[in-house]
């Protein structure tokens, strides 16, 4: 049973590279009142500005708009970044996907294909849907190792939960 | 959000002084400053990112085309002062295979 959502943060911004930073500050802020650490704060900053940026790069021809949405959990943050643009074309970003291959001639290395390799990456789970539009759905979860724990071994709680 | 760069011209090397966030948005202007630099043959260039704090897939790009057009121009291209969270992009990525970085030093 997924558990209850204690909160929900949405907005809708103009898909323009000038508003990537916007999503990410807002990203960062929700996730630090979250109680999440310094670096997976950061680790969502670049998540959320990579789905972003995809955005972006593919899903309209002309000016639209991505939206940004947030559920949080006691446990955990689950983000979507969506667009209403033509679906770019999942399969062939997805083949795109990869690590530098340093066995590779440098003249062979592509410029792009990390963003969602990054993703993965960074988040604990992502999902990615595409029919009419796209949406990246990625969650982390709360100081899923680090968390300190009390004598008998319960974690203790979070800034969230207090 | 935003992109400062200073480009200092050295005896043998070009220099390039990056401060701020590269992203989406401010990619395109280290591109353009970039670029540049590594297109002529046997060129050295030297990219300082102590002052970077955030760096994304769209950077990292930009440097891959900065590599391999130096690599074209039998050139050099190397970055320094990478900060704890810049590198482990790099690392995750794999980039640090192919790429001359070198980390911030410690500050004391």
């Amino acid at each position: 049973m997924d558990k209850e959502v204690l909160d929900h943060v949405e907005m809708k911004i103009p898909a323009r590279a000038e508003y990537v930073g916007v999503a990410r500050l807002t990203i960062s802020g929700i996730a630090s009142r979250s109680g999440y650490s310094y670096d997976d704060i950061e680790d969502l900053k670049i998540a959320v500005a990579e789905a972003c940026t995809n955005v972006v790069d593919h899903a309209y021809d002309e000016g639209g708009y991505m939206g940004l949405f947030c559920d949080l959990y006691q446990d955990k943050i689950e983000i979507v970044v969506s667009d209403r643009g033509q679906s770019f074309h999942l399969e062939d970003i997805k083949k795109e996907v990869g690590p530098i291959d340093s066995a590779k001639p440098i003249e062979d290395l592509k410029e792009g294909g990390l963003g969602l390799f990054l993703i993965d990456s960074l988040m604990d789970k992502v999902e990615i849907n595409g029919e009419t539009g796209v949406a990246i759905v990625m969650t982390k979860f709360l100081q899923r190792d680090g968390r300190e724990q009390d004598a008998n071994g319960v974690p203790a709680p979070t800034n969230a939960q207090k | 959000m935003n992109l400062d760069i200073r480009t200092e011209e050295k005896e043998d090397y070009n220099l390039l002084h990056v401060s701020g966030e590269v992203d989406a948005y401010t990619a395109s202007q280290l591109r353009e400053s970039l670029l540049p630099l590594t297109e002529k043959e046997g060129a050295s260039v030297i990219v300082d990112l102590s002052n970077v704090d955030y760096i994304d897939s769209t950077g990292l790009g930009i440097f891959i085309g900065a590599l391999k057009s130096s690599n074209h121009y039998n050139g050099t291209l190397r970055l320094v002062g990478l900060n704890a969270r810049v590198k482990r992009l790099f690392s995750i990525t794999g980039l640090d295979e192919v790429m001359d970085i070198e980390e911030e030093e410690e500050a004391q």
